[in-house]
């Protein structure tokens, strides 16, 4: 009987602490949300949402306040950086899985857990000093949405590669097993039996790094050159909603300040769509 | 045994000592107490905060509260007695009499260009043009030809509004190429760019320039952009950051005000890009 007792407290409690796990996140959110809601209040009250898409410009100590071309920056940005990224680390993966022998594949995965773990305000510097100049060459002054793409991509490519790897290593060995034995070529293999199943793993993983994109903010601020502007090629400059915050909040007062919340806020309404689409995504290939 | 004994009672007595004197030396600096509103300009405001923390270090049973809201803010708070310090970032006028500057920092801001750059000053005129791209090649400045990167500051920042206030111009009317937020990435960006021009805080471009960073200071009209000639006044792209107070001041509003003014604040002063000033 106690023991019996003993063995549902123990459950209860566990129940418990799952629970309250759970409820941090979820009150962090909508603590967040409010947050910035609030801040941003004065500004929503006080001027008409066309504003932020049809004003002049961004002046804020003038009371403009255009940030279509910042929303248009963060996804631009997010876009090309993902668009280069999941290629590249799709087929570093499978080269690692598949083809490389296994001390290359040893060196790759030490070389890759490394990159992964270097902090993005140092990728920011290296932009600065290497890139930067690099596309100057070719196109002055060279801090330009082009330069942004690129050390986005080194950002998230590691992790898109550890992420595309391990969704590889846990498909079932029987079907490849089966695969080899009925004499079929790697690149068949690869192509219909492991990528049908590893597609779920591999969106999963790709949002998870939108997300991180877009939201990174102190490396694309260093090469980006950070003028408010739809850019007319990826050659000229751009500011994202994320740098945004970061240039002007320290300095920020009144309406100002309440702008740079908003943008906070957009930029959290543009994550939960990306959130949002996955899911849908994620539904239609279930149906495949 | 009996040595390690003596040791341990030794040590204790010598920790014990110490501590009373080290309480003694305390209680006699914490004779201050009470609490200190400082209000006033937004550009000060940082350094105040940060100096306030540092004076309530020392003096733990004193509270400063630094609220921001403009000069003009610091000025009225001052004169209605709502607050015991006022900040302003501008020289006082002869209007304001009733009221006592404390002069503590010179914050000036110096045109920068890359190492390469033969010029070494510009005019007024010809840095008007630059930022409004009403000259956007440097060949009538050193004949390069090549075309030139403005770099200039977010909206908000204090050197932008010195820079501003000083041209005559209004931030809509500058066509920038590169945004940017602090003095460090201002320097590291002209820095990696032979064509590329910009303004920092005339301390942080000093700084930087004495030590080995590729860039200059670039002269306006004709006058060296360096702290020596900001703090004898002779540069003109410069402000004064001031604390004032009515005539009479509180004993605690004086112990802050001399250790903001002292040697001991220079540091932390000169951490914000500011240049101390020590006013005789």
């Amino acid at each position: 009987m106690s023991l019996l007792t003993r063995r549902k407290q123990r459950d209860q409690l566990l129940h418990l602490t799952l629970k309250l796990s759970a409820l941090v996140s979820i009150i962090s959110l909508f603590a967040i949300i409010l947050f910035l809601l609030v801040e941003s209040w004065p500004m929503i009250e006080s001027t008409a949402i066309s504003q932020y898409f049809f004003a002049e410009s961004w002046h804020p100590t003038n009371g403009e306040f255009l940030l279509l071309p910042m929303i248009v920056g963060s996804l631009l940005i997010m876009a090309g950086a993902m668009l280069l990224s999941i290629p590249i680390g799709i087929f570093t993966a499978i080269l690692w899985q598949f083809y490389a022998p296994r001390w290359f594949s040893t060196l790759l995965e030490r070389m890759v857990e490394v990159l992964s773990g270097i902090p993005s305000v140092v990728y920011g510097f290296w932009g600065i000093v290497v890139i930067v100049p690099l596309l100057a060459v070719y196109q002055a002054p060279g801090t330009s949405l082009l330069a942004g793409i690129i050390v986005l991509t080194l950002i998230v490519l590691p992790t898109i590669t550890l992420v595309a790897n391990s969704t590889f290593q846990q498909i079932d060995k029987h079907y490849i097993q089966n695969a080899i034995a009925l004499g079929l070529s790697r690149f068949t293999i690869i192509r219909h039996v492991i990528f049908p199943q590893a597609k779920r793993g591999l969106l999963t993983g790709v949002i998870l790094q939108a997300g991180r994109a877009i939201g990174e903010t102190l490396a694309v601020l260093m090469v980006c050159g950070n003028v408010v502007q739809l850019p007319g090629s990826i050659f000229e400059p751009v500011r994202t909603l994320t740098s945004n915050i970061a240039l002007e909040m320290a300095y920020a007062m009144d309406m100002h300040r309440s702008a740079l919340f908003l943008s906070g806020l957009m930029l959290m309404l543009v994550v939960l769509s990306l959130v949002l689409i996955s899911e849908k995504l994620k539904q239609q290939g279930n149906n495949l | 045994m009996r040595i390690n004994y003596r040791v341990i009672l030794s040590v204790i007595v010598v920790v014990f000592l110490a501590a009373c004197e080290n309480d003694s030396v305390k209680n006699s600096e914490n004779a201050l107490s009470g609490k200190l509103v400082v209000t006033g300009s937004s550009t000060i405001a940082p350094l105040a905060s940060e100096l306030a923390l540092n004076f309530e270090r020392l003096h733990p049973s004193v509270k400063i509260d630094v609220q921001t809201g403009g000069s003009s803010r610091g000025i009225t708070d001052v004169r209605r007695s709502i607050s015991h310090i006022g900040m302003v970032s501008r020289k006082l006028k002869d209007s304001e009499v009733d009221i006592i500057g404390h002069t503590l920092a010179k914050d000036g801001v110096s045109i920068i260009v890359h190492k390469e750059n033969p010029i070494s000053s510009l005019s007024s005129e010809q840095v008007k043009a630059i930022f409004s791209g009403k000259t956007n090649s440097w060949q009538s400045f050193n004949g390069s030809g090549e075309k030139i990167t403005v770099i200039n500051k977010a909206e908000g920042r204090s050197t932008l509004e010195v820079f501003l206030h000083f041209f005559k111009l209004d931030n809509r009317e500058i066509k920038p190429d590169i945004i940017i937020g602090d003095n460090e990435q201002g320097i590291k960006l002209v820095a990696n760019n032979k064509h590329a021009i910009a303004y920092v805080s005339i301390g942080t471009a000093e700084y930087s320039a004495q030590h080995g960073v590729a860039i200059k200071t670039v002269g306006l009209n004709n006058i060296e952009a360096s702290t020596a000639n900001l703090i004898n006044g002779s540069f003109p792209l410069s402000r004064e950051l001031n604390f004032i107070t009515q005539d009479k001041v509180s004993d605690l509003a004086k112990a802050f005000l001399d250790y903001s003014l002292s040697a001991a604040a220079h540091k932390t002063i000169k951490e914000f890009g500011f240049v101390p000033f020590n006013a005789p």
